[in-house]
């Protein structure tokens, strides 16, 4: 498998991830600088965590004018898996890749901190194998927005990738740890081949992180 | 010219930053207040032949830059 990873000024999750896929997916991910132009050929494409920009403006908003970014649109369009996790979900949503916003957490604080979510929809190339995981957030700006019309949109095609709930697999206001609608953690655009989540699997990838959930998500790029 | 653009969030979306504005200004006697919401200001010097080509270039930049249609709205001001 080829993979690529892209690297923004400020992004801080790009090693983690090429371990993950180094040591899950098997594949040596090839890191691509953000004034580089073209992924030629790939067979997934990961837009790390971070702070890109030093989240001026919006975050992800300045990434998302990167000139790599056309070509992870265009190789996107064509059906290559891209994955965006925290400020990479920022960018693609930014992109235009993905529908919706990310505000501020409601509760006005960076969070840190496990957090178990469930997939909404296991039929999809990053969620074969996903169950119900804990792995960590680490966000200012994860509070998941769309008004009612996208959120109806994004139901009704199973664009909802995963949600935030308790131990049990509830999803309720308890388990919710920023005030995203519907306890959305992470969604997919139309065709299923570019995903966001605000969790971080990649640093829930091994058992020496403590917790070892993250790695379904990548094991379900292999099947 | 000279641009002033503002930005600020959609009715519907809700602001936690200014809930929290609204209750400190109560918190100091301004019990007058029913509704805070924080926005940007962006201002940006631009050479243009017209107000109006101007305006509509300023359009632009909110569309594709400045401002997250999903969550925000703008409105922009051509001073000479």
């Amino acid at each position: 498998m080829k993979t690529h990873v892209i690297i923004f000024p400020g992004s801080n999750c790009d090693r983690d991830v090429a371990v993950a896929i180094q040591n899950i997916i098997g594949s040596s991910p090839e890191m691509v600088w953000h004034k580089d132009s073209a992924i030629n050929q790939s067979d997934l494409i990961v837009v790390p965590g971070g702070f890109s920009y030093g989240d001026y403006l919006r975050c992800g908003a300045m990434a998302s004018t990167s000139p790599i970014m056309k070509s992870v649109i265009e190789n996107a369009n064509k059906g290559v898996p891209v994955m965006g996790i925290c400020n990479g979900f920022q960018i693609l949503i930014e992109s235009g890749l993905l529908q919706g916003a990310l505000i501020r957490n409601s509760s006005l604080s960076f969070i840190c901190r496990d957090i178990i979510i469930k997939p909404t929809n296991t039929k999809t190339i990053f969620t074969n194998k996903s169950t119900i995981s804990k792995m960590p957030i680490a966000h200012n700006e994860g509070n998941y927005f769309a008004n009612s019309n996208q959120i109806k949109e994004i139901e009704d095609n199973d664009q909802i990738a995963f949600q935030y709930c308790d131990e049990n697999g509830d999803i309720n206001a308890h388990s919710n740890p920023n005030g995203s609608i519907n306890n959305i953690a992470g969604v997919f655009n139309k065709s299923k081949n570019v995903l966001g989540m605000m969790p971080h699997p990649e640093r829930a990838a091994e058992s020496i992180h403590g917790c070892d959930d993250g790695r379904n998500i990548f094991e379900s790029l292999l099947s | 010219m000279l641009a002033k653009i503002h930005i600020t969030l959609k009715k519907d979306v809700l602001d936690p930053q200014g809930s929290v504005i609204a209750n400190s200004l109560k918190s100091l006697g301004f019990d007058n207040i029913n509704d805070v919401r924080q926005g940007k200001f962006i201002e940006l010097e631009i050479n243009s032949n017209s107000k109006e080509e101007a305006e509509k270039q300023c359009k632009d930049m909110c569309e594709k830059l400045l401002a997250n249609l999903v969550i925000e709205d703008y409105s922009v001001e051509i001073e000479n």
